[in-house]
């Protein structure tokens, strides 16, 4: 290399606040439409949740607005949202602070 | 009446007894799921909005690079869903991928139908009562509380296959 510039990484002022190490929640709002019934089905079934725990969430969606159903890295939780969404529910990701 | 829509069979399968007033109905509406899916516009109906949110409350980019990259496959998915339900609306056994299919349109028919009888969580018939017979909405709450009955007997079958 004859230069002698500085090698520029490309690396965006906001590029910070999704660092790898920071973990993202998904979370599930309660909507006047879809059944109880159902949204603890759709949370068994994608996450694998016991009958009891996935009854816990729902009740929290419920009664609270809303509750976090899973976490971790970005892309596992636009994977978990997309999932939610194809099911019908009202789900949103945000970093965990 | 009061007996199971559907019912788990030893063989991991599913009997369907639907009363041929309840299928006559059933079969009116995926053209209804699939003209809103298909020539709807994404921007402004709520029933839209409400099959597709965004992903998150308040970051534009990641909300666009998901529009971007997931819609297509979702609406795929919506229309499957749709068109296996159509295709076997008259069975009187289902497998399970097919019920499966039926809970994904009836709560999306659920969905589209309650948002635009702006349904919350007070609402029950007597709200309906006063409209004039000929009123659309009528019929729609209708439609919206059968389904409702319906769903709970398909989500009972499904669950209880889960562990």
């Amino acid at each position: 290399m004859a230069s002698t510039a500085p090698v520029e990484v490309e690396r965006p002022a906001g590029d910070l606040d999704v660092a790898p190490d920071i973990p993202w929640i998904v979370i599930v709002w309660n909507d006047p439409i879809n059944l109880m019934s159902y949204v603890v089905y759709v949370f068994q079934k994608l996450f694998g949740y016991s009958r009891e725990k996935a009854t816990r969430l729902m009740l929290d969606v419920h009664q609270k607005g809303k509750a976090v159903v899973s976490n971790g890295p970005r892309e596992k939780c636009e994977f978990d949202v997309s999932r939610l969404h194809a099911h019908g529910l009202w789900a949103t990701m945000q970093k965990d602070r | 009446m009061a007996f199971d829509r559907v019912k788990r069979t030893r063989r991991g399968d599913f009997v369907v007894k639907i009363p041929p007033t309840e299928r006559e109905l059933l079969r009116t509406l995926p053209e209804l799921l699939r003209t809103l899916l298909t020539d709807g516009d994404a921007a402004a109906d709520p029933a839209l909005r409400r099959l597709f949110p965004p992903p998150t409350l308040d970051d534009q980019e990641i909300n666009a690079e998901f529009e971007r990259l997931m819609r297509e496959d979702l609406l795929a998915e919506r229309l499957g869903s749709l068109e296996t339900m159509e295709r076997t609306l008259e069975a009187d056994r289902l497998s399970e991928d097919e019920l499966v299919a039926w809970l994904a349109a009836i709560n999306d028919l659920r969905l589209v139908i309650g948002v635009r009888l702006d349904v919350t969580e007070e609402t029950t018939v007597a709200d309906f009562a006063s409209l004039a017979d000929d009123d659309p909405r009528v019929g729609m709450y209708a439609t919206y509380s059968y389904l409702t009955f319906l769903e709970d007997h398909v989500v009972t079958a499904l669950a209880g296959g889960l562990p």
